[in-house]
């Protein structure tokens, strides 16, 4: 009926019955000023707790200035970077070979330690809910120790050097993957599982031929883009000891040689992208450029 | 007969194709091992002959000096309770402030960074390398350098987190932006709207919670990130976490760790209860 009515005559009776719309619509129609407080509320709260962060850290106007104009002439030093000799490049790439091999050797090991627990973890494996509960808490455990806090621990038992970097990334790595390859293995598909038992075979086949097919790409694919990150890990953790680049890093700063930091930071950003364009391209290889 | 034969013979073929290249795969992967190995000098003796170190380790990390179990006097575990709290209070408010700092900067450079908003393509790609070189620079190398300009203390590690945190929020921001439905920002600049009224009418309707759920999730990277940053000098509980590892202070190295653990447990958890309910349980960020 009143699809039919002209534009202009349903406006007029809407105009005409204004009184009744707004009673009838009163929460679209009203004031948003509840919301909009509520709004401005939150906002005045997260900006106060900043203000205090910001007096709490201690933050003051004169040091942000002073340190600004500190930075601003380490950055003029640093310009253009300039590793001086041949034989520093080498020893530097010798470093980022290094931290590679860290970051690919703790990736590796943490993915073969975590692959047992993942389908431990998994509800549709080991249907035990103590076991699954149990499992998944320890896994956020692991998970919540920083990779630097790890390599601090390693050094006190295998000494200074690279070994004591593999086996921190190791460790922080195995919650991460154990989580992730258990939720893997539970958004596989049965009926594979259920063809295999069916037709007469036992657990370990149904996994060997009903599961690792289904969830083998995706772990490998996760397991790349961790190497990823890893590499990123296995720059820093030298700082403290640790083998790879990080810490010629951190004894050029405190040397003051600002030409050579900005060399290495360059070759740092330059290694990184490399491998992350690499570890995309094997990933799309893998898994399809959609699932990315 | 024939056909059967070949069948078998394509079989065959394949099947032996197929374990050739997981030979070569294999290969690959032993010459990368054994590369990275050589590299990291990868000690296997080594750590077998000290792995008890490693035990022994844990096992004193949860002895107190009287030589008793933790557990059974937390008073005295938990010695510096008062002191580490108000560390922890530091670093969660070194987190709080570096994401807050950083989410609206890489909230003002995201606009700027989207192909779909930013016409001129140099200036969008010039922001794009911009928040790229801060996301892939990692935060304790920026610690580092500001510690060195700024001094020992919070406001170095602030600044790092906050310079990190824009290139990751900058990017995930921009990537939301250039997802949107465009006919609302073309309705406004139809109208005569001006860039920044397109951007508070039409892109920001659109994008809010996402926006919101990506940096409640950068906290609590952040939080993790601030823990450690302590150790190159830059405040928060890493410090004195980085005293007690070099100084062999068993007990007090498993009491910041427990209670390291225990707040990156629980801030996970109040984040995820709010991005849940922010999203309203439909899409899972």
């Amino acid at each position: 009926m009143s699809a039919s009515l002209p534009t202009s005559s349903r406006r007029d009776a809407m105009l005409a019955d204004a009184a009744g719309l707004a009673e009838r619509h009163a929460a679209l129609l009203g004031p948003a000023w509840r919301s909009e407080l509520t709004g401005w509320i939150v906002a005045a709260a997260l900006f106060a707790l900043f203000c205090f962060g910001l007096w709490q850290l201690g933050f003051t106007f004169t040091m942000l200035t002073h340190g600004g104009s500190q930075m601003l002439v380490i950055l003029q030093v640093m310009l253009p970077p300039n590793p001086e000799t041949w034989a520093r490049v080498v020893f530097y790439l010798g470093q980022l070979a290094e931290t590679l091999g860290i970051a690919f050797l703790g990736t590796l090991i943490a993915a073969i330690i975590a692959f047992p627990l993942g389908f431990l973890a998994a509800r549709n494996v080991v249907s035990n809910l103590f076991i699954h509960v149990i499992a998944r808490r320890v896994f956020d455990t692991v998970r919540a120790i920083d990779v630097l806090i790890w390599a601090l621990l390693w050094i006190n038992v295998v000494g200074l050097g690279p070994f004591a970097g593999v086996l921190a990334i190791a460790c922080s790595d195995i919650g991460s993957f154990a989580k992730l390859f258990s939720e893997a293995i539970e958004a596989s598909d049965r009926k594979a599982v259920e063809g295999v038992l069916s037709s007469g075979g036992t657990w370990t086949q149904a996994v060997r031929y009903g599961v690792l097919p289904q969830v083998l790409p995706v772990i490998t694919s996760q397991v790349l883009y961790y190497f990823e990150s890893n590499t990123r890990s296995a720059t820093i953790i030298g700082i403290v000891g640790a083998g790879g680049i990080g810490l010629s890093l951190s004894e050029m700063i405190r040397t003051v040689e600002w030409q050579q930091v900005s060399f290495i930071v360059v070759l740092m950003l330059i290694t990184v992208s490399a491998i992350d364009y690499v570890s995309t391209l094997l990933r799309r290889s893998i898994i399809g450029p959609s699932s990315i | 007969m024939l056909e059967a034969g070949m069948l078998e013979a394509t079989y065959a073929s394949a099947v032996s194709a197929r374990r050739m290249r997981s030979i070569q795969g294999a290969a690959v992967l032993i010459i990368a091992i054994g590369l990275a190995c050589w590299a990291a000098e990868v000690r296997p003796l080594t750590l077998i002959s000290k792995i008890g170190n490693f035990t022994s380790y844990i096992d004193r990390m949860f002895q107190l000096e009287s030589g008793a179990r933790v557990w059974t006097d937390p008073a005295e575990w938990f010695w510096g309770l008062w002191k580490w709290l108000g560390l922890l209070r530091d670093t969660l408010l070194m987190a709080y402030v570096g994401t807050l700092a950083g989410a609206f900067i890489g909230f003002l450079f995201c606009f700027a960074a989207s192909s779909n908003l930013m016409k001129s393509k140099w200036v969008c790609q010039g922001f794009k390398r911009l928040l790229e070189f801060n996301r892939t620079v990692p935060e304790l190398v920026f610690a580092l350098l500001f510690v060195y300009a700024f001094g020992l203390g919070p406001v170095p590690g602030v600044i790092a987190i906050a310079i990190h945190t824009i290139g990751a929020m900058g990017k995930l921001f921009a990537e939301v932006v250039e997802n949107i439905d465009m006919k609302p920002v073309e309705g406004i600049a139809a109208s005569g709207g001006t860039w920044v009224q397109q951007i508070r009418f039409a892109v920001l309707p659109q994008v809010q919670t996402n926006f919101i759920s990506y940096t409640l999730l950068r906290f609590e990277v952040n939080v993790r990130a601030a823990a450690v940053i302590g150790f190159v000098g830059a405040g928060g509980i890493g410090d004195e976490l980085l005293t007690s590892i070099r100084r062999f202070y068993y007990s007090d190295v498993s009491a910041i760790i427990v209670m390291l653990i225990l707040t990156v447990m629980v801030i996970d958890y109040c984040t995820e209860k709010l991005r849940h309910r922010l999203l309203g349980g439909e899409v899972h960020a």
